[in-house]
């Protein structure tokens, strides 16, 4: 076995303890590491992890995850994802061109830098229309707009209120979904698990009350889900993809996933899956 | 289980297994992050920052 598996948190939430209970489980040798804790000094040898290393980012903030990641990496630790997959994932923009760039069936996804340039791109798809801001998750900031008049009240407020990346306006299509979503999970070149995510709400993330029930994964779902994976890097990874009338599209691809509710509804020890996929790398790293 | 007097109200948890960043609710309501193991500090914890996600 290589040095150590490190998990490395700023927030300890269920999925956290979770891993520590599987690392447990496996009897792996693993160190928890409390990130709002740290001060990197990168050309120093000392205790944070190095060469031989694998560290398990688990940060609920994005810019903590990429920002240890890219110090860890250069002093020769794997991590779990690459800085290059959080770089990616943790910007919409980034997300959808990899996945364009790919192949991968998405959602019509656009960007305008001007309140006039933001509504001609409205116009062009037609409405209604999904604001979306760069950086955000459990649908956050997610805006369903259905007219010209809501889109003109949307754009003033982001630009007057937000800073400078609100001005970057991300519209995409509204997709005609059956009332629900699908998150699939991702470990390494594996899809282990997917579940429902279905709500009244146009808004489907199970932190804005979608209710979770298990989803087959099918050949389709598995094929469409690994390119999505491939595309901003692989790892461990969860893939939201919606049911189109022309067939499955991914909308976003999350590099810390959550999934307390997910193991019973699937009956997949996730926890366990993402231990032991790290594990693997350990070796690789060593 | 331990009942312990913070400034933001009392809070009952294992002192054996608590871990940094972990989140307790204190008995006036207050949601507390423990910042601190020996001695247990706590803070309230702070609201959602924009670039909080998975």
């Amino acid at each position: 076995m290589a040095a150590e598996l490190v998990i490395a948190y700023d927030r300890a939430r269920p999925e956290e303890r979770l891993l520590f209970e599987a690392c447990e489980a496996a009897r792996m040798r693993y160190r928890p590491l409390y990130v709002p804790e740290l001060h990197v000094d990168l050309g120093a040898r000392d205790d944070l992890p190095g060469e031989g290393a694998v560290v398990l980012l688990r940060c609920v903030s994005q810019s903590r995850s990429l920002a240890l990641a890219r110090c860890l990496e250069a002093r020769g630790a794997a991590t779990v994802n690459p800085s290059r997959v959080i770089a990616l994932c943790g910007d919409k923009l980034a997300t959808s061109a990899a996945l364009v760039a790919a192949g991968v069936p998405t959602p019509r996804t656009g960007v305008a830098f001007t309140p006039e340039a933001a509504l001609a791109l409205c116009e062009r798809f037609g409405y209604p229309v999904v604001f979306k801001p760069l950086v955000g998750s459990w649908g956050r900031m997610v805006a369903l707009v259905e007219s010209r008049a809501a889109a003109e009240a949307l754009i003033e407020h982001k630009e007057v209120l937000g800073g400078p990346e609100h001005k970057v306006h991300y519209v995409q299509e509204l997709v005609d979904k059956p009332g629900r979503d699908i998150r699939a999970f991702v470990v390494g070149d594996r899809v282990i698990a997917a579940i429902y995510r279905t709500s009244e709400h146009w808004i489907t993330n199970t932190a804005r009350g979608g209710v979770a029930s298990g989803c087959p994964v099918t050949e389709e779902l598995s094929r469409v889900v690994t390119a999505a994976a491939r595309a901003v890097g692989g790892g461990v990874l969860a893939v939201d993809v919606v049911e189109s009338p022309t067939g499955l599209q991914v909308v976003e691809v999350n590099h810390t996933m959550e999934f307390r509710n997910s193991i019973a509804t699937t009956g997949v020890d996730i926890p366990a899956e993402v231990v032991r996929y790290a594990a693997s790398l350990e070796a690789v790293a060593a | 289980m331990q009942t312990i007097e913070t400034e933001y109200g009392r809070v009952r948890l294992d002192p054996a297994s608590v871990m940094l960043g972990e989140l307790v609710v204190s008995d006036e309501g207050v949601e507390l992050e423990v910042v601190g193991l020996d001695p247990l500090r706590f803070e309230p914890a702070p609201e959602v920052e924009e670039d909080w996600g998975e």
